[in-house]
């Protein structure tokens, strides 16, 4: 169903029932826009997407309009690059004057607007917006007065994550963007994901920043400062370094990481391995004994937070089974600390995610032990990248190395577990051996891939059918969980993660989460699952190792003592 | 049965557009919308807290503080602003030691400025519960105030 339009004096096709922002778009002409995003429907609020229609007086917002039979329009006519230019200086005229102080510097939507738009000199100038910045969060930091009032995240917010911990405050001049009662992010909501991050177009939103500590730490002799990384931020980063295609990410982080001074590396996904392992034989226990089904997954802690204030009554169903990067922060400051012989508050452990929420989860109660706690900084794939290169190290001339023994080996289910599905798809691959001491037949099992905010399969082990969910957005959590309330019970276990597509889209990766780039990141962990020959966590070598030599069994005394949690409800103003 | 549980009794049905109503009929009963007056509200029509804050917020009819004994509404409309009302609401800022629109130390005065009450021609105007005051002047908006703080003496 094309139709003919003009665009720009030039003959174009539409489709009937697009905007005229899509039309241009798939036809190569690029608008600018400050408050539009993928997927969602326009608002038209930042009206940089104006342009010209051959008959109306005014200009027309592309973003939010519809395409018409034989419309005529023009996309950068004087008057409408002139009304942007206008806008972007409106924008800038109260906005803080502190780029290269800001986080956010070189990363700034604005920013690149008014490179775009040429404004060299300031034309308009206002009275700055001042606001205190709101550090009260471990992992979010807000400066309202770089807010541009775009909705972002009131929208990512309520949408996807459907937790509403922003929304419009007063109205006018006087408009801003708030929390419930105006209060500080850490007695708000907020589960940490992180979404908001990535859609803010200015440094209003950024993450809570463990550089310095880091830095901190690394110049200081007496500490040991051990690393360990996350699958997901391996393909993310070769995007954002340009390392070229087909090399061994994880072998040049290894030795990126020692070229930056950390003494020891060691790979979170052989303790997501362990993870795998733990949570399965704990739904292997609940199925047999038919009691607290299904089983919700644990390893990630936006969804924790979320669960423990919105469905404090999901608790017993939630698995106990820690998080990787907090099993690996454990057996650092137990096993490895004793069988290195250094006392454990000497370790200082750095952990790298693609994930704002574990600093959230790195300093909750339960993940310290006598005091020490098992992670003690975290960072995102972003800070890494930035301390990537202020070490001035170039990926693309450093050798591949191994990450550090103990905790080296992985199987190609830790991988999976960076995108949505990949959680449940691990854990039924080791649940049918827990069960049947026998390999799935087929262990791909592809219901569970793709980005879907909802896959639903039934597999049958042994003579059982087993229903398993994997669900990414907390909306589409909320329903589910609505449905275990009223009693569905076709389902054993649903793997829950908060950032739409799971980890590869966490809140800390970098500032690139289109659909295509996501897909990218998933697709390479389906071809490692391809390529490799060790594709279950249970036949993880040093796993069983480990397990021989210290942990004994899955859910043994000790297991429960280092790699299980509890969780409590939590009262915030929802 | 608290006071809060009478009125959401009034709205058996759990719809999203008798948020306003409701939150009228809290400030009407409080003087104020608290925030466990919100949360209330918030579980029994399955809104985020934030929303209805962000909601309230957008009218400046709802208040989130609790009021003086005395509630003085000045009119902040275009035609009292050009007849001089920001002099008037310096008096009062000034006869009751207070900054912005806050409740005095004692909790018998409080101030905000409204959106026009409609009485343009009348103008400057203001309001202490529901008694309404025209064409003040500075001298006469400083008897107004001196006159009700001697009912207390």
């Amino acid at each position: 169903m094309f139709i003919d339009i003009e665009v720009n004096n030039k003959k174009v096709k539409a489709n009937r029932g697009e905007t005229i922002l899509e039309a241009l778009n798939r036809n190569g002409i690029k608008v600018p826009t400050l408050c539009r995003m993928d997927g969602f429907t326009p608002t038209g609020a930042c009206r940089m997407c104006v342009v010209e229609v051959e008959g109306k007086s005014g200009l027309i917002p592309s973003c939010s309009h519809p395409i018409l039979e034989s419309i005529k329009i023009k996309t950068h006519s004087p008057r409408v690059t002139q009304a942007r230019k206008m806008l972007v200086e409106l924008l800038l005229s109260n906005h803080p004057d502190d780029c290269l102080y800001c986080a956010s510097n070189g990363n700034c939507e604005l920013q690149d607007m008014a490179v775009e738009l040429n404004i060299r000199e300031r034309r308009i100038s206002g009275e700055k917006s001042k606001s205190n910045i709101d550090q009260s969060n471990p992992a979010i930091v807000r400066e309202p007065s770089k807010c541009i009032l775009c909705g972002r995240c009131v929208r990512v917010c309520e949408e996807i994550m459907d937790v509403s911990t922003f929304d419009f405050y007063k109205r006018g001049n006087n408009t801003a963007i708030a929390t419930s009662m105006n209060k500080d992010l850490n007695f708000s909501n907020c589960i940490n994901c992180g979404q908001c991050i990535l859609v803010c177009p200015t440094g209003a939103l950024t993450e809570k920043t463990n550089f310095d500590i880091v830095q901190q730490m690394l110049n200081n002799d007496d500490a040991m400062v051990v690393v360990q990384y996350s699958p997901d931020i391996a393909i993310a980063l070769s995007d954002e370094l340009d390392i070229r295609p087909g090399r061994d990410i994880n072998g040049i982080l290894n030795a990126v990481l020692r070229r930056i001074g950390f003494k020891k590396v060691f790979d979170t996904s052989f303790a997501t391995d362990i993870a795998i392992y733990e949570q399965s034989a704990e739904l292997a226990d609940r199925i047999i004994n038919d009691e607290n089904l299904p089983m919700i997954s644990s390893c990630c802690p936006a969804w924790i937070k979320h669960m423990e204030q919105t469905h404090p009554d999901m608790i017993d169903l939630v698995s106990t089974t820690k998080s990787a990067q907090q099993i690996l922060g454990t057996l650092i400051k137990s096993y490895y600390a004793q069988m290195e012989n250094i006392a454990p508050e000497k370790i200082f452990s750095i952990s790298i995610t693609p994930c704002t929420a574990k600093k959230f989860e790195a300093q909750r109660e339960e993940m310290t032990r006598k005091g020490i706690s098992d992670v003690d900084a975290v960072l995102t794939t972003r800070e890494l990248i930035k301390l990537i290169k202020l070490y001035g190290i170039d990926v693309n001339s450093i050798q591949e190395e191994m990450a550090d023994k103990p905790f080296s080996t992985r199987s190609s289910a830790a991988k999976l577990v960076s995108a949505t599905g990949g959680l449940a798809e691990g854990i039924l691959r080791t649940l049918n051996y827990h069960l049947t001491g026998k390999e799935l037949s087929n262990l791909k099992i592809t219901k569970l891939r793709g980005l879907k905010d909802r896959k639903e399969v039934q597999i049958k082990i042994g003579t059982q059918e087993i229903g398993i969910a994997a669900i990414s957005g907390l909306k589409e959590a909320n329903k589910i969980i609505a449905e275990v309330r009223d009693g569905k019970s076709n389902i054993h276990f649903i793997e829950i993660m908060a950032c739409p597509g799971g980890c590869i889209n966490g809140g800390g990766q970098p500032f690139k989460n289109d659909e295509k780039t996501i897909k990218g990141r998933s697709k390479y962990i389906y071809d490692l699952d391809e390529k490799e020959a060790i594709n279950v966590a249970h036949k993880n070598s040093k796993m069983i190792t480990l397990y021989n030599e210290f942990l004994e069994e899955p859910l043994s005394e000790k297991c429960i003592k280092l790699l299980h949690t509890n969780y409590s409800k939590r009262d915030v103003l929802l | 049965m608290s006071n809060l549980d009478k009125i959401l009794e009034k709205y058996p049905f759990v719809q999203r557009d008798n948020l306003i109503p409701i939150l009228q009929d809290i400030q009407d009963e409080f003087g104020y919308l608290s925030e466990e007056a919100i949360i209330k509200v918030g579980k029994y029509l399955s809104l985020p807290t934030a929303k209805i804050f962000g909601l309230a917020s957008f009218y400046h009819h709802f208040r989130f503080n609790i009021t003086g004994k005395y509630h003085i509404k000045i009119c902040n409309g275009s035609s009292c602003h050009v007849n001089s009302n920001m002099l008037i609401i310096k008096e009062i800022k000034k006869r009751l030691g207070i900054r912005g629109e806050e409740v005095t130390k004692d909790g018998l005065f409080s101030m905000e400025e409204t959106n026009c009450i409609a009485a343009c021609g009348e103008g400057p105007v203001m309001a202490i519960n529901e008694r309404y005051f025209t064409h003040l002047s500075i001298e006469k908006v400083a008897e107004i105030i001196d006159s009700y703080k001697s009912l207390e003496e």
